[in-house]
């Protein structure tokens, strides 16, 4: 069983009277102790993605698995246990920590509000969790503007770590930090994963971050998953043109090296509604069947999925 | 493959660390003493306070009293430095203790408002959809109807006391703060820190108020100051229709007294029009002081 079970999941927002489609029919799956990273450009829904698993954002429709029981449409009260098992990252360590709150409120909140340990225990855990994530001993009665952006996100780090949860979705963590801070938060994220047996989704928009760091990787186009696979096959081998198109996209530090692809025109269009393949009007390779039938997730060997009609 | 991770790296790079919490305060302090309007309109509002709150000891005794001839000019007798009205009352009295009225009703109509109008906004701006369709429309009826038309009917509904006129300001002044904080509201309950408290599974009450509603106060802050200068302007209109409490003295109720006099007596209109104008003017330099110290994009 895995630790959290997607199907075919749907979240729409309101735009004026059309409907976006955020997030447009997903399946996915990550086991224990995986990391699993989820590609993009932006405004391809992938945030949503994880917000809607986390339950922040409401979902239209699909299900949603944590440890094999269904929360997709818990009540607050009967979801609060499951808010245990899996926390969030955000992108932006300067919005996602409330300005008026010390670290200690921040951290000491959420262990009362799961009524965890006494006031002692509690003590030695905040302790703890603060020098885990590499912050300074004193760091607990200071404000979050009192901390530099990497430190932030080291609090965020440890607030997401504070309930000791099996999953992290991990959004964009490290693409508002120096690359200096980058690699810090990175091999953080790594240790700690190891230390806890953490499973991450991790989303982001940096191919070399996700490469670095995933074991499985799904990429998203217009609210779908259209490749997935694990991250060796996919680098070696991307099979869908926007995948290819992605990794062309990499700068690379050999002049001499030729691009696999031909860059990608045009913007992503995601009101629209599209008939045949979403990503045709981009596709360098699109026919008359890519422009009138949707393509499915299908399989191609060794859990390599591809959305293509020619993959 | 792993990157070496100096932990000295961070220091340098980060740009605001090692600000501790004590300097910071000092430079708020700082930035309010600097802002000369504010500290114009705290000294000129500390002045009322003080006068409220020692009127008894500055002027003995009660203001209604007939004390001494009829319309004394000020000057013409020491004992009375700012001359009498046509019944003989004492100006300088008058004014003193009225403050008293000015402030009471202000500021308890203001807190009234605020109460109401955050109540109203948090709930409208939290819950969205048919909640805040609803409020909406509640904040809509009353902002339609002239505020001051509305205090003039509860009041005459109700007995004319502080107490009513008081209550009457605070029903009919709350529509603003509620549009104010439910705006806030809004883009507050989809901010980072608001997500990262609900996937903590914080209650929806721990959030409003914890999380929340100390971001959303500056400009209430700010909003609040000057709805205490416009419950003082109401209550002198109202006092100045003779919707008062015949036993205390107002401000407002001296101008309307002091009206048959005009020509001959102007300064009994004058004196305590200029009192009002005076307190009105230190809430808002205050409230505008405020707005700047408290804005974030001019944090110190």
């Amino acid at each position: 069983m895995a630790l959290l079970s997607v199907r075919d999941l749907h979240t729409r927002y309101a735009v004026g009277k059309q409907q976006l489609r955020a997030v447009d029919g997903v399946s996915f799956e990550v086991g224990r102790g995986e990391t699993v990273g989820l590609v993009g450009e932006s405004g391809c829904g992938k945030s949503t993605l994880g917000k809607t698993i986390l339950r922040l954002v409401p979902s239209a429709e699909g299900t949603i698995e944590l440890d094999g029981a269904d929360i997709t449409h818990l009540g607050e009260g009967a979801m609060a246990p499951h808010r245990r098992r899996m926390q969030m990252i955000f992108q932006d360590p300067f919005g996602s920590l409330n300005p008026r709150q010390t670290i200690r409120t921040v951290l000491d909140t959420a262990l009362k509000v799961h009524r965890l340990g006494n006031g002692a225990e509690r003590e030695r855990q905040l302790q703890e969790i603060v020098t885990r994530v590499g912050l300074p001993s004193d760091s607990l009665d200071r404000y979050p503007h009192e901390f530099s952006g990497g430190q932030r996100q080291r609090i965020g780090i440890a607030r997401a770590l504070v309930l000791h949860p099996a999953l992290i979705v991990c959004d964009e963590p490290v693409s508002a930090l120096d690359v200096s801070i980058q690699a810090q938060i990175l091999n953080l994220l790594i240790d700690l994963k190891r230390e806890f047996g953490l499973a991450y989704l991790f989303i982001s928009h940096d191919l070399s971050v996700v490469r670095y760091f995933a074991d499985r990787v799904l990429v998203m186009y217009f609210g779908r998953i259209v490749e997935s696979a694990s991250h060796a096959t996919l680098w070696r081998d991307p099979r869908h043109p926007y995948t290819k198109a992605l990794f062309a996209a990499v700068p690379s530090a050999d002049p001499t090296h030729k691009r696999v692809a031909p860059p990608i025109k045009g913007e992503l269009v995601t009101t629209e509604q599209v008939r045949g393949c979403r990503f045709h009007s981009r596709c360098p390779a699109a026919t008359d069947r890519c422009r009138a039938e949707e393509p499915p997730l299908r399989s191609l060997g060794e859990g390599h999925h591809a959305a293509c009609h020619y993959a | 493959m792993s990157v070496q991770v100096d932990p000295e790296l961070e220091v340098p790079v980060s740009v605001d660390t090692g600000s501790r919490a004590a300097p910071r305060k000092h430079r708020r302090l700082r930035a309010f003493v600097r802002n000369p309007t504010f500290v114009a309109g705290v000294m000129i509002l500390a002045f009322f306070v003080f006068l409220a709150v020692f009127a008894d000891l500055l002027c003995p005794g009660d203001p209604l009293d007939m004390v001494a001839p009829p319309v004394l000019w000020p000057g013409q007798d020491m004992a009375f430095p700012l001359g009498t009205d046509s019944l003989g009352r004492d100006v300088l009295s008058g004014l003193v203790h009225g403050s008293r009225a000015s402030l009471v009703v202000g500021i308890s109509a203001a807190a009234i408002g605020l109460a109401i109008g955050m109540l109203v906004g948090a709930l409208a701006g939290f819950f969205g959809g048919r909640i805040d369709t609803a409020l909406t429309r509640l904040i809509e009826l009353f902002q339609t109807t002239p505020t001051f038309i509305l205090v003039i009917v509860i009041v005459a509904i109700g007995e004319p006391n502080l107490e009513t006129i008081a209550m009457a300001i605070g029903l009919a002044s709350w529509p603003t703060v509620a549009r104010l904080v439910r705006a806030q509201f809004r883009s507050l309950r989809e901010s980072d820190f608001v997500m990262a408290a609900r996937s903590l599974g914080y209650s929806r009450w721990r959030i409003i108020l914890q999380e929340i509603l100390p971001n959303a106060l500056p400009p209430v802050i700010v909003a609040a100051s000057v709805m205490t200068a416009n419950a003082i302007l109401i209550e002198a209109g109202l006092s100045f229709l003779n919707m008062r409490d015949p036993n205390i003295v107002s401000w407002g109720g001296m101008i309307g007294d002091g009206r048959d006099q005009l020509r001959t007596a102007w300064f009994l209109t004058a004196l305590p029009g200029a009192a009002i104008a005076l307190a009105v003017l230190s809430l808002n330099l205050v409230g505008d002081g405020l707005n700047e110290i408290l804005n974030p994009r001019t944090e110190p």
